[in-house]
C-alpha cells in the first residue's frame, strides 16, 4: 500500500550480516503510492486515514452522545469525562466564561488531531496523519481565521490592529522595536508555528519509531546480532509508549494555543 | 518501486510544503466532525448534563428549603410555647390575686352576717328576757297575791292590783337583786 510497506517488504532478506547496508529510513517514510487517481490529485493512505479518523470520532460520540441518559453508561461516561476535560481544563481555563462558545470547536479539534496522532502507533495504520504538514495546516489556517476574525470584530480595524501589535505597559521608545515584532508574530508566526509544531513532533516521533523498528529487524541474525536488533527493538517500544504522551501533548498543546489565542483576540483593550 | 523512482520522489518531496488536496480533505473531515459534534452531540450532551445539574442542585435546594422550613416551624412553636407558659402564667397569677380577693370578701361576708346573727340573737334573748321578766313578775304577783289571800283569808286581788303594792315590792325585791348582783360583782 504504502512506500514504507514496499520498501520493508524489500528489506525482508536485508540483515546486517549478509552484507546488505542498513536501509535508513527517511523522507520516503512520508511519501505514499497513490491509492487511486483523480485526474492529477492521487487519493494517499494520509487521505484515507485522515477519513477514518473523522469516522472514529464521530463515530466514538455518537455512540457516546446521540442517546445522552441523565444516569450516563459506561460510553458515556467516558466521553462526558473526554468532553469535561477539553472543556474545562483546556478552554474555559485559558479563554473563561466567554469561551463556552468555541467549546465545540475546540473540542471537535482537539479529539480530531489527538486520534490522527495515535494512528501513529495503530497496527496496520502506522502513521501519525499530522506528520503530513498538509492536516496540521488546515488546522492552524482555521484557528487563524477564527482569531483574526475575533480580534476585528471585537475591536474595530484600528483597535484589532491594537490589540495584536501594541502591548500594554511598555515604555514609548520599546515599541519601535517591539510592536513591528508583535506585528509580525501575532499574525504570521503563530499560525506557522502552531502547524510545525504538531507536524515536527509527530514527524520525528514517527522516524524515531521506523529507524528503531527497521534497524531491529536489521540487526537481527543468528549471530550476536540478535542482542543488538532485542536492544533496538525495546527501544522502539519504549518509543511506541513514549509517542503515545507525545500524541496527546500535541493535541493538548495544539487545542490550548488555539485557545489562548482565541483569548487574546477577546481580551478587552487596555 | 526502483532506486531511481525512490530517489526521485525524494529529490521531488519537501516536507514542509503542504500538499492542496490533503489540505481539502484534512479540513473536510474536520468540517464533517466539527458539523455533527457541534451541531447535534455536543448540545444534546450538554443539555443533558445540564438537566443532570439541575436535578443535582434542585434536590440540595429542595433540601435546604424544607430545613428552613422545619427550622422556622421549629422556631414559630418556640415562641408559641413560650407565649403559652407566660399566658399560663399569668392566667394563674390573676385567679390566685381573684381567690385571695373572694376570699377576703367571703370572709368579710361571713364575719358581717356572724355579728348581724349574733345581735339577733342578743335582741331575741333581751326581748324574751323582757317578755320572760314581764310574765314572770305578773305570774309572781299572781302567785304572790294568792298565796296572801289564802293565808289572810280574804280577796286582795282587786285591791292590791289596783293599789300597785305588788309592783312595789317587786320593783323593790329587784334593785335589791341587782344590788347583790353588782356587790358578788
Amino acid at each position: 500500500m504504502g512506500a514504507d510497506v514496499v520498501q520493508l517488504a524489500s528489506e525482508a532478506s536485508c540483515h546486517f550480516d549478509s552484507g546488505c547496508g542498513f536501509p535508513a529510513p527517511g523522507l520516503n517514510e512520508f511519501e505514499f503510492k497513490p491509492i487511486f487517481s483523480i485526474g492529477s490529485v492521487d487519493f494517499t493512505k494520509p487521505m484515507l486515514l485522515s477519513i477514518i479518523c473523522a469516522l472514529l470520532v464521530v463515530g466514538f460520540f455518537w455512540a457516546a452522545f446521540a442517546k445522552p441518559k441523565l444516569l450516563p453508561g459506561k460510553l458515556q461516561l467516558v466521553g462526558e469525562i473526554g468532553y469535561d476535560f477539553v472543556k474545562r481544563s483546556i478552554v474555559l481555563e485559558t479563554i473563561g466564561k466567554k469561551g463556552e462558545k468555541y467549546v465545540p470547536m475546540l473540542v471537535s479539534m482537539f479529539f480530531f488531531v489527538w486520534i490522527m496522532n495515535i494512528m501513529s502507533i495503530i497496527p496496520f495504520a502506522q502513521f501519525p496523519v499530522m506528520s503530513r504538514i498538509a492536516f496540521p495546516v488546515g488546522l492552524a489556517v482555521i484557528v487563524w481565521i477564527t482569531y483574526m476574525t475575533l480580534t476585528f470584530k471585537k475591536h474595530g480595524f484600528v483597535g484589532g490592529m491594537k490589540n495584536l501589535c501594541w502591548p500594554s505597559g511598555i515604555p514609548g521608545w520599546v515599541m519601535f522595536i517591539l510592536v513591528p515584532i508583535e506585528f509580525f508574530s501575532n499574525i504570521f508566526v503563530r499560525p506557522f508555528t502552531l502547524a510545525v509544531r504538531a507536524f515536527a513532533n509527530m514527524f520525528a516521533g514517527h522516524l524515531l519509531i521506523v529507524v528503531f523498528s527497521v534497524a531491529s529487524w536489521y540487526l537481527l541474525s543468528p549471530t550476536l546480532g540478535a542482542l543488538y536488533g532485542s536492544v533496538s527493538f525495546v527501544v522502539a517500544v519504549g518509543l511506541t509508549a513514549f509517542e503515545l504522551l507525545v500524541q496527546f501533548l500535541q493535541a493538548y498543546i495544539f487545542v490550548m494555543l488555539a485557545s489562548s489565542y482565541i483569548a487574546g483576540a477577546l481580551e478587552e483593550a487596555h | 518501486m526502483t532506486p531511481e523512482v525512490l530517489l526521485a520522489a525524494e529529490e521531488k518531496m519537501n516536507p514542509l510544503l503542504p500538499a492542496w488536496p490533503e489540505v481539502i480533505i484534512g479540513l473536510l473531515c474536520f468540517f464533517i466532525v466539527f458539523g455533527l459534534l457541534g451541531k447535534k452531540l455536543l448540545p444534546s450532551i450538554e443539555k443533558v448534563l445540564e438537566e443532570r445539574r439541575d436535578a443535582i442542585e434542585g434536590g440540595m435546594k429542595r433540601a435546604e428549603t424544607a430545613q428552613a422550613e422545619a427550622q422556622a416551624m421549629l422556631e414559630q412553636y418556640r415562641a408559641e410555647l413560650a407565649e403559652a407558659r407566660h399566658e399560663a402564667a399569668r392566667i394563674t397569677e390573676h385567679a390566685r390575686e381573684q381567690g385571695a380577693v373572694l376570699i377576703a370578701e367571703m370572709r368579710e361576708e361571713g364575719q358581717r352576717q356572724r355579728e348581724a346573727i349574733v345581735a339577733a340573737g342578743h335582741a331575741q334573748i333581751d326581748a324574751d328576757k323582757k317578755q320572760a321578766t314581764a310574765v314572770l313578775r305578773q305570774d309572781v304577783g299572781s302567785l304572790a297575791s294568792q298565796l296572801a289571800s289564802r293565808i289572810v283569808g280574804e280577796s286582795l286581788e282587786e285591791h292590791a292590783r289596783q293599789s300597785g303594792v305588788i309592783d312595789r315590792f317587786l320593783d323593790e325585791l329587784e334593785s335589791k337583786a341587782a344590788a347583790a348582783q353588782g356587790a358578788s360583782k
